[in-house]
């Protein structure tokens, strides 16, 4: 698989990851090298191959709808890098 | 050039539970910003989330309601955009295997009933809450938490609906449906009720889709409508310009009453879906799901026929009864204790609604109850009080609470039968009002309505008008 | 012999005896660290005043004849990608940087309630990328047996307190072999329960479902005991099953009389170290000698396994990593230019280059027309990998191959080179992809001195056979009882 330029570019805001020029080039040589290792999957035939999403076979887990407890104000935002009152703050939002 | 316009619905309701989807946190309304949080609807690092089994099974019951398939095996994805009010930058939601596929509803539109059909329904958690500050040049947004992980059911119509008529109905009836099952309260002013529309348009006859505009920010039934006649408009306009509509997402402007083109970019929709690891399969067996479909009451549209064709009610007081849960709830009471539908059906569509209305009351925390309106009939009809002083009877039940009797014997509001007493009252008037008594004589008729009502009035409404008619009639004698 | 090379269990006999008291055993191991520590790196955070308060606390209790904890007074070192309330904990990230948790990981929580003292939290690859613990956006930790060499990784902080007698007992966790392997490059135990054995709540995601927590301990009875000090079900995991815990501990020592044991040929093919592959198959001879009967077989699927990896646990952890935006904890940069902009530069300034690469790639195999041919397909080949163990499974008790295809290598010698850097995973990873625990101990040394790790793979929950064909082994040898000489050394 040939990863070009514009593909990192794609994925770099998928990711909300800003690149240097060199960077972009960098990752466009890694992610090719990683891409075609990769490819060696293509080898198998996995047609009638259930996919394993999970590790466990257990199924149906379910908690009760019961009230637990916060946390407070104070510890849920002392980590905030920004906030206004009792807000956690952000640049503008733009809808 | 003449259009057809295709509408199809996305709604978003917030389920009735005490908790969160994933955790314990209260999902109460309009508390204080970010207080009802912990690690694990902040998004944290390290935290894992584990499914709410009743916003599960409220989730089914819906399903089951419209008419849905259900999965055997369902299983939840993560959804991923950024945005500020999603903590972890992922919804989880589900979009493989939802829970419900392939339903439909039936309506009733100005009469006929009309099938919308269902896409699909299936669970997910809410976001957070942006809130963008008033003053002009304001360079920031806040956030509140509290909202985040509520549990948000979506419900996705096919686009079905061709007029604002059935679009109307479709939201009346899907609300109706959901309180029902008692799944959400549909509060549409604390935001558990959103739709989002998605409108095309095509020439008549033809079975080409256009391209499909979406329409967000809709915060009550009437911007719906608004917004798909705006949207209709706009659209056709541009078509008759020869030009093209883009596929694009716009907001809906409340104040303007236009939409506007998402400004920001949503060069995404690119979300990514994988399974949700944290959260295992949901694998449900028919044993769980005939306890749900027997959870599920008769629903709203079924209630209608049923008070129709039983109890002989119009199309409109089936309506307004079934309009609401606990009108229709009262009703179904009342009927089982005595078998005067028509009776009730006045009193609940009239009177009580009225009293609603002027008191602002609550109608899920009424204080008067079945067993007294019935009460109320069976007085009336048995002349203990007339019907003009059940009405003042019915205001003060509705008001405190109180059993008709205690309202009547406290107020001395009986009716009096008590010939000799009315005859004296009679007599009185008669003696009073000779020349209503000559005018009678000289054929005006309605002279002795006129009597009537003084006698009425000098017994403060309780003389049992029938006697009264009757005395009188044989006093000024016929 | 000095108090910090004892066992986990010697020492705990020795507080609880009172012997010693564990404010004294703590002050001797700050000292020691203060000493070595700016050779080895293995901690981003200590916490000294954190431990002698505990040890204070747990001598006390002992004084009063108070009941103690499984881990009484055992001074442990976590990674720093497990969650410690009001401790910080930045998963060796500048984007985690001052991250204080306000909430205890289950695990931190089963070690404060079993008494066991914490003295600090160990360095890694950055959120756990990485084989060597040179990714780590703080400091690079050096192998304690040479340090021009690398611990392995992730938790290479983790291996190295425990081998550099910082710590006695080490959490970790692995992904992709993430605690076998730099057990194996520092010369001690390394365990890697079954998928679901240990809670997750609390470890910084990385891939959720191969993330496992795992325990570093100097010999095999060690691992018994903090396994099931942190082993069992937590409501606050999904995935954390609620098969009973046994205890380790018990018939340990019950031998491996008529074991059947696997040699997978994948294991042992071109690739491999020969002084891996020789040390690997001497320690199978003991286990002859032991009366084990080996069974040749092919896990024919192996070569796949790093593949499927690097979309799997990359697709998991692309979506793992998108909270760290600014906004709700950890860095945010200084100027930006709306939300958007702000996103993308705290992401740019905050990650370092593997984990920027590693969320590329993952975002890429989920991305809009690629999901299917790269994760889906890699989940379905995964199927065939987790077959191919059960198809063993049927035929022996265990499986026994090298822990990693070679010793310790030099600090920046793979650090250019990212896909070889992810083949040093390639015989840990099929474990993780099936679920199934393993162990690595140690079992030779390369002539250059470094440890060489075996591995032990068995059934899902299979954890106590698991430890017992380990212990059969290092009762035989004496690899475990070997300690790095550490220059200035006093111990």
């Amino acid at each position: 698989m040939k990863i070009e330029r514009k593909n990192i570019e794609y994925i770099a805001n998928l990711s909300r990851i800003e690149l240097s020029d060199q960077e972009k080039e960098m990752f466009v040589h890694q992610l090719s090298d990683i891409l075609s290792y990769i490819e060696k999957l293509n080898k198998l035939n996995t047609d009638n191959i259930k996919p394993m999403a999970y590790s466990l076979n257990t199924t149906n887990v379910f908690r009760e709808d019961k009230l637990g407890q916060p946390i407070s104000r104070d510890d849920a935002m002392f980590n905030a890098p920004s906030k206004m009152g009792v807000f956690f703050k952000v640049p503008k939002v733009i809808e | 050039m003449e259009y057809e316009v295709v509408i199809g619905l996305e709604t978003h309701a917030e389920l009735a539970t005490v908790a969160k989807l994933f955790c314990g946190c209260s999902t109460k309304f309009g508390v204080e910003p970010n207080t009802q949080v912990c690690p694990v609807c902040l998004g944290m690092p390290g935290v894992l989330p584990v499914m709410n089994k009743k916003a599960f099974e409220y989730s089914l019951k819906a399903a089951v309601a419209l008419n849905c398939e259900i999965n055997k095996f369902t299983n939840f994805d993560r959804k991923s955009y950024y945005y500020p009010d999603l903590p972890k930058n992922y919804q989880i939601s589900q979009n493989y295997y939802n829970l419900g596929i392939d339903g439909y509803m039936n309506m009733s539109v100005n009469g006929t009933i009309k099938k919308v059909r269902i896409h699909n329904v299936h669970l997910e958690e809410e976001a957070g809450k942006l809130i963008h500050p008033e003053e002009t040049g304001a360079d920031y947004s806040l956030v509140d938490f509290n909202r985040a992980g509520v549990p948000l059911l979506e419900i996705v119509s096919y686009p079905d609906m061709r007029n604002v008529d059935e679009v109307d109905s479709y939201m009346q009836t899907l609300r109706k449906i959901l309180l029902y099952t008692e799944v959400s309260d549909c509060k549409m002013q604390e935001g558990s009720l959103r739709f989002e529309a998605s409108i095309s348009l095509r020439k008549k006859g033809s079975d080409k889709l256009g391209n499909r505009v979406e329409i967000k920010n809709l915060n009550s039934m009437k911007s719906v409508i608004k917004a798909i006649e705006y949207e209709a408009v706009r659209q056709s306009e541009l078509l008759d310009k020869g030009e093209a509509i883009d596929r694009e997402t716009r907001l809906w402007d409340e104040v303007n009453e236009k939409s506007q083109r998402m400004r920001s970019k949503e060069e995404s929709q690119d979300y990514r879906y994988f399974p949700e690891p944290d959260l295992l399969p949901v694998l449900i067996d028919d044993k769980w799901l005939d306890a749900i479909k027997v959870s599920i009451p008769e629903l709203p549209l079924e209630r209608k026929q049923r008070f129709i064709e039983k109890f002989k009610l119009s199309d409109y007081d089936a309506g307004v009864l079934t309009e609401e849960k606990v009108l229709a709830d009262f009703f179904d009471a009342c009927v089982n204790l005595l078998d005067r539908p028509k009776a009730f059906c006045n009193w609940i569509t009239n009177d009580l609604l009225r009293e609603v209305k002027d008191r602002k009351l609550d109608i899920n925390s009424l204080l008067i109850k079945p067993k007294q309106l019935a009460s109320l009939v069976e007085l009336i009809e048995k002349g203990t009080i007339s019907s003009t002083i059940a009405k003042e009877v019915f205001s003060e039940m509705v008001q405190t609470g109180n059993d008709p009797q205690k309202i009547i014997e406290g107020k001395g509001l009986a009716q009096i039968s008590d010939e000799g007493l009315i005859e004296t009252v009679i007599d009185k008037v008669i003696a009073g009002n000779p020349n209503v008594i000559e005018d009678y004589k000289k054929g005006k008729k309605n002279a002795l309505a006129f009597l009537v009502g003084q006698v009425m009035k000098e017994t403060k409404g309780k003389a049992n008008p029938k006697i009264v008619n009757d005395l009188l009639r044989e006093k000024v004698g016929i | 012999m000095s108090l910090l090379r004892h066992t986990a269990l010697q020492i705990k006999e020795k507080i609880i005896s009172r012997e010693i008291q564990a404010t004294k055993l703590v002050g001797q191991v700050f000292e020691w660290i203060k000493y070595i520590e700016p050779k080895i790196q293995a901690f981003i955070t200590l916490n000294e005043k954190g431990a002698l308060e505990k040890a204070a606390e747990i001598d006390k209790k002992i004084e009063n004849r108070q009941k103690v904890g499984l881990l009484a007074g055992i001074p442990i070192a976590v990674k720093d990608n497990i969650c410690t309330k009001s401790l910080n904990t930045t998963c060796a990230s500048k984007i985690l940087q001052n991250f204080i948790p306000p909430y205890d990981a289950f695990v931190v929580n089963r070690l404060k309630e079993e008494d066991a003292i914490i003295i600090g939290k160990t360095n890694l690859d950055e959120f756990a990328m990485g084989s060597s613990t040179e990714n780590s956006g703080y400091k690079i930790t050096r192998n304690p047996w040479n340090q021009n060499c690398v611990p392995g990784g992730s938790s290479g902080g983790s291996a190295a307190a425990v081998a550099a007698n910082f710590a006695f007992l080490a959490l970790g966790s692995d992904t992709g072999g993430s605690v076998r392997q730099p057990a194996a490059l520092c010369g001690v135990v390394g365990v890697k329960p079954t998928y679901g054995r240990v809670s997750r709540y609390g470890l910084i995601a990385f891939g959720s479902s191969l993330d496992q927590i795992g325990t570093f301990t100097r010999d095999v009875k060690d691992a018994a005991l903090l396994l099931h000090a942190i082993a069992g079900y937590d409501s606050y995991d999904s995935t954390s099953t609620q098969v009973s815990v046994p205890e380790y501990s018990d018939g340990i020592e019950g031998g491996t009389g008529g074991l059947r044991i696997g040699i997978p040929k994948e294991y042992f093919a071109e690739g491999l170290n020969t002084e891996v592959r020789d040390a690997v198959k001497s320690a199978l001879k003991i286990y002859e000698r032991l009366g084990a009967k080996f069974v040749e077989l092919s896990l024919p699927h192996t070569e796949y396994a790093v593949a499927v990896y690097y979309i799997i646990a990359n697709a998991e952890a692309s979506s793992n990593l998108a909270r760290y935006d600014g906004v709700k904890y950890g860095y945010r940069t200084g100027e930006s230019r709306g939300i958007i902009d702000m996103y993308c530069r705290t992401r740019s300034e905050g990650f370092g280059n593997e984990v920027k690469r590693r969320i590329m790639l993952g975002n890429y195999a989920l991305s809009s027309g690629y999901y299917d041919a790269y994760y889906l397909k890699a989940s379905k080949v995964r199927t065939l990998i987790k077959s191919d163990f059960d198809a063993a499974f049927e035929k022996v008790d265990c499986i026994i191959c090298p822990t990693s295809p070679v010793p310790a290598f030099k600090i920046g010698e793979r650090a250019n080179n990212p896909l070889e850097m992810y083949l040093s995973d390639i015989y840990t990873i099929p474990a993780n992809l099936a679920g199934i625990p393993g162990i690595s101990i140690p079992c030779g040394f390369s002539k250059a001195g470094l440890p060489i790790g075996m591995q032990i793979l068995t059934r899902h929950f299979e954890e106590k056979k698991m430890l017992q064909i380990a212990y059969a082994f290092e009762r035989e040898t004496d690899f475990h009882l070997k300690k790095p000489v550490l220059k200035g050394s006093t111990v």
